[in-house]
């Protein structure tokens, strides 16, 4: 298929080839939207939610949706805006996210998509503070799921870069999580070095690398030198809250 | 069981389904059954066995609520505990469970014997309080019933004659063998009137051409019954256009939905029939393999079902050149669910078949392109798969002349709850909520609650309104309450299904759910003011929103349409706080975790000085 379609994203108009998601082609024409589940490289699997966009009335993913010709897609508008806005400060309370003192900190996607949303501020939403044990077995790496997003990230980089299927989803509903391949994290092939472990596919500060945490500075980490969204060619304002 | 033969027990239930990982649900029930457990060195030898990871295999155990991933009890008991069986004493049922097993819900007893869980709809509504001891169904319980079943389990009766009293029509039968009743209270002309012919219709479609047989089935106006009314001939037409080498017809008798068991009724004395429309279906769509989905609730119903497969395989109704048509052929095998409400959604019932977690898919490509095994697929309702059987035995015009202009034929209603004739009703689409709370002697009917957790919660100013997808739209489930039933504890009770059969995958639906519940409990407590509905209302319409499937589309319906349709309940409970007070906030409970730390008393904010140690 080298095809060409024509749709629009908020009016601009985007020119890309045919069998791309809405979320690729807005990257390739560098429109930014927000997400936190997909990772280049790896299958999208449209669970986070965050790049929700309209399209005819409908909400659909970005990252999983097809884009076709003639679409007229809604990304950054007052309603999807405070959608996304929702469904981040909803992750904020599922689980424990102390940014002060977490490793993660500054080079942490969810807080980066906080700002770029601007939410800056505890919400309205409670706490459901889970207590889930810390899995500290193995020797260079850390897994905390109480901070985890539930992205699927480490699964799907573990089976597809890695080959290794060291992860995978158990439990159902709000106890769903990421669970080992084995009694703990010890007891797994798991390496410092996998694409699993590698500090940008943990979006959160779930699975830490021991001996890892804060070495950056602050000012100097990850999303201090370039905030989510600012490498784009557009421009979008996130908005602050209304 | 000692370590060498449980390896070669989990060994051999691997190799009777072929070390295939398409039949990981087979397979477990197979080790869950014999081991009563499914623990982590056995997922191990599983997942090496079929070729998937540990956690794989742990992903599925932990996913269905029939599976179990510690050794559970011989016995074991799963009390359902959904909102009809609250009103109908079910505290005390779970009381007297309790004091004589000597075990809480979800305890195991130390000897290994009993385990007692809890569980919503086992689809016997119309005869609450209802338990499934392993998977023999005892209806109808009292106090009394339930001390001597265990009376009798304990002294070693085999859980399937404990109960030795049978229901009508063929639960009867030596094969299905239980007191659970039909209670069909009203035959309507399509499903369960007795004029009908068996493989007529069948046989027509036979000497039509597929093309011609898709085109009758658009035409009669059948939509689903299994509550979305997709029209059932358009389905077709699309898995028949759609490219492919093989296609499946599923039959989705996942039958979960809150208050309806019409299709355990139906599976009961109208199987035959609704295989036969199966296997009209599989003749217009061009399919040779057919799955059953059938629930775990509905186990005792296997038997009968398998032998209504054996007898057609016999009389050449299934097999090869079916009726003698060459080239013809269908067969159709019984997929047994684990549990897991949100497999009725048809694409996580596909995943569910392919012994996946049953996680829907993400869409497009639809099960019609891409179903089961990559392969354009059909899934339809026990029911839409009888009323297409009658259509082509009637035709398409005696059909379409039943109910209302947009919804043809009848619908099977699942009456339970409030009234006196609790059960089955057929009626044709139309028919108004009133005439039927009248026929089902229903009196001081205060709210009906029609579609299950997922429909609408109507009071009485509505119930002039009629049961039809241009009104209200329906799986079968009407649910009657009176005067006396408290609507916020329905609508908790309904929350806490979804938050327990949320498949996880999606942030609102995981999520967002629990957080209206949490809400709900404070108007309920009588500590919310009337910033706490607009925050309900915001957040149900986050998850309809933006949730990946049905279940999260529809989850928040219960606190929409109670607050709809009844603003006074939800205004008697709010309390406006006092400027700069929040009502919730509790000091002491606050302070409660910080006196146990330190170990010592609030100088300022504690009335009474107590030592929580
Ligand atoms: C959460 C959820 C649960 C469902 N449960 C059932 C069910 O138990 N039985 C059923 O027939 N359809 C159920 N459905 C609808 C199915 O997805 C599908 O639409 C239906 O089986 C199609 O058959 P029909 O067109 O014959 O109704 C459910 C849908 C959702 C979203
Ligand atoms: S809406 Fe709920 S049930 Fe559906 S995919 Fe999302 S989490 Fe799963």
């Amino acid at each position: 298929m080298n095809a060409t379609i024509k749709f629009r994203i908020d009016g601009t108009q985007v020119v890309t080839k045919a069998g791309l998601t809405i979320m690729k082609a807005a990257d390739n024409a560098g429109i930014y939207i927000p997400r936190l589940c997909d990772e280049k490289g790896l299958e999208p699997q449209g669970s986070c939610r965050i790049c929700i966009v309209k399209i005819g009335g409908q909400i659909v993913a970005s990252c999983t949706q097809p884009a076709e010709d003639g679409l007229e897609v809604e990304n950054d508008t007052p309603e999807i805006r405070n959608y996304r806005r929702d469904l981040v400060k909803m992750l904020y309370h599922e689980g424990n996210h102390l940014c002060p003192i977490c490793e993660a900190s500054g080079r942490c996607e969810l807080q980066a998509v906080s700002y770029y949303l601007g939410i800056f501020q505890p919400t309205k939403y409670p706490y459901l503070q889970p207590d889930r044990p810390v899995d500290a077995s193995h020797r260079d790496i850390l897994l905390n799921t109480n901070r985890c997003i539930r992205c699927g990230r480490c699964i799907r980089a573990s089976k597809t870069l890695d080959g290794k299927n060291l992860f995978g989803y158990i439990g159902r509903g709000i106890h769903k999580q990421v669970g080992v391949n084995g009694e703990n994290l010890a007891n797994t092939d798991a390496k410092v070095g996998d694409a699993a472990m590698a500090l940008e596919t943990c979006p959160v500060g779930c699975i830490i690398q021991k001996r890892q945490g804060f070495f950056a500075p602050i000012g100097k980490r990850r999303f201090d030198l370039k905030p989510l969204g600012t490498n784009s060619v557009k421009q979008q304002k996130g908005g602050s809250e209304q | 069981m000692e370590e060498k033969k449980r390896r070669l027990f989990v060994k051999q239930s691997c190799e009777k389904f072929k070390n295939s990982r398409f039949r990981l649900l087979d397979i477990l029930w197979e080790i869950q059954n014999g081991l009563g457990g499914i623990e982590g060195p056995v997922m191990e030898q599983v997942g090496k066995l079929i070729g998937v990871s540990r956690v794989h295999v742990e992903g599925l155990v932990t996913f269905y609520a029939f599976f179990s991933d510690r050794i559970l009890g011989k016995i074991i008991i799963r009390l359902c505990d959904d909102i009809v069986d609250q009103f109908f004493g079910l505290d005390k049922i779970i009381e007297v469970f309790s004091e004589e097993l000597g075990i809480k819900p979800g305890q195991t007893s130390l000897d290994g014997r009993f385990s007692f869980e809890l569980t919503p709809s086992i689809g016997m509504s119309d005869q609450a309080p209802a338990a499934l001891i392993n998977d023999v169904v005892f209806p109808k319980l009292t106090p009394g019933s339930v001390k001597k079943i265990i009376r009798q389990l304990k002294e070693g009766v085999p859980v399937f004659k404990v109960d030795d009293t049978c229901g009508d029509g063929n639960n009867a039968s030596a094969l299905i063998h239980s007191s659970v009743m039909n209670n069909i209270r009203h035959t309507g002309k399509v499903i369960l009137s007795d004029s009908f012919l068996p493989e007529k219709g069948l046989e027509r479609c036979l000497n039509l051409n597929p093309a011609e047989v898709i085109k009758e089935m658009k035409d009669s106006g059948l939509r689903g019954g299994g509550g979305a009314g997709f029209p059932s001939g358009l389905k077709w037409e699309l898995a028949r256009k759609a490219e492919a080498e093989k296609r499946h017809v599923i039959c989705n008798a996942d039958e979960g939905e809150l208050g309806t068991f019409k299709d355990r009724v139906l599976l009961t004395e109208r199987a035959p029939m609704m295989v036969e429309g199966m296997t009209i279906a599989a003749y217009a769509i061009g399919s040779s393999e057919g799955i059953i989905y059938l629930r775990a609730e509905y186990a005792y119903l296997r038997p009968w079902l398998e032998n209504i497969l054996e007898k057609r395989r016999d009389t050449n109704l299934l097999g090869k050149d079916i009726l003698g048509k060459t080239g013809f052929h269908f067969d159709i095998r019984i997929q047994l669910g684990a549990g897991a409400y949100i497999c009725g959604e048809e694409s996580a019932l596909i995943c569910s078949c392919e012994g996946l977690r049953g996680e829907p898919r993400i869409r497009p490509p639809f099960p019609v392109e891409k179903g089961y095994m990559g392969q354009p697929t059909i899934v339809n309702n026990v029911e839409t798969f009888c009323c297409a059987a009658r259509i082509f035995e009637k035709g398409f015009d005696w059909f379409s002349n039943i109910g209302t202009d947009k919804s043809a034929g009848t619908k099977l209603l699942s009456v339970s709850g409030d009234c006196k004739k609790t059960g089955i009703y057929e009626l044709a689409y139309g028919t108004a909520v009133a005439d039927l709370l009248e026929m089902a002697e229903a009196h001081d009917t205060a709210i009906v609650q029609i579609g299950g957790a997922s429909g609408e919660m109507i009071g009485r100013i509505d119930f002039n309104r009629k049961i039809c997808f241009e009104d209200l739209a329906t799986s079968g489930s009407v649910m009657v309450f009176n005067s006396q039933r408290n609507v916020l504890k329905i609508v908790d009770s309904f929350l806490k299904f979804f938050i327990d059969e949320s498949c996880g995958y999606c942030t609102p639906c995981r999520v967002g759910n629990v957080f209206l519940r949490e809400r709900i409990q404070k108007v309920m407590h009588g500590d919310a003011n009337h910033s706490d509905l607009d925050y309900l209302r915001q957040l149900s319409n986050l998850i309809i929103k933006t949730s990946r499937c049905g279940l999260g589309n529809a989850s928040p319906k219960p606190v929409l349409s109670s607050l709809e349709h009844f603003p006074i309940v939800y205004a008697s409970h709010l309390h406006e706080p006092r400027e700069g007070l929040q009502r919730q906030f509790n000091i002491q409970k606050a302070l409660e975790e910080s006196r146990r730390i330190a170990k010592r008393r609030s100088m300022i904010y504690d009335p009474v000085y107590y030592d929580t140690n």
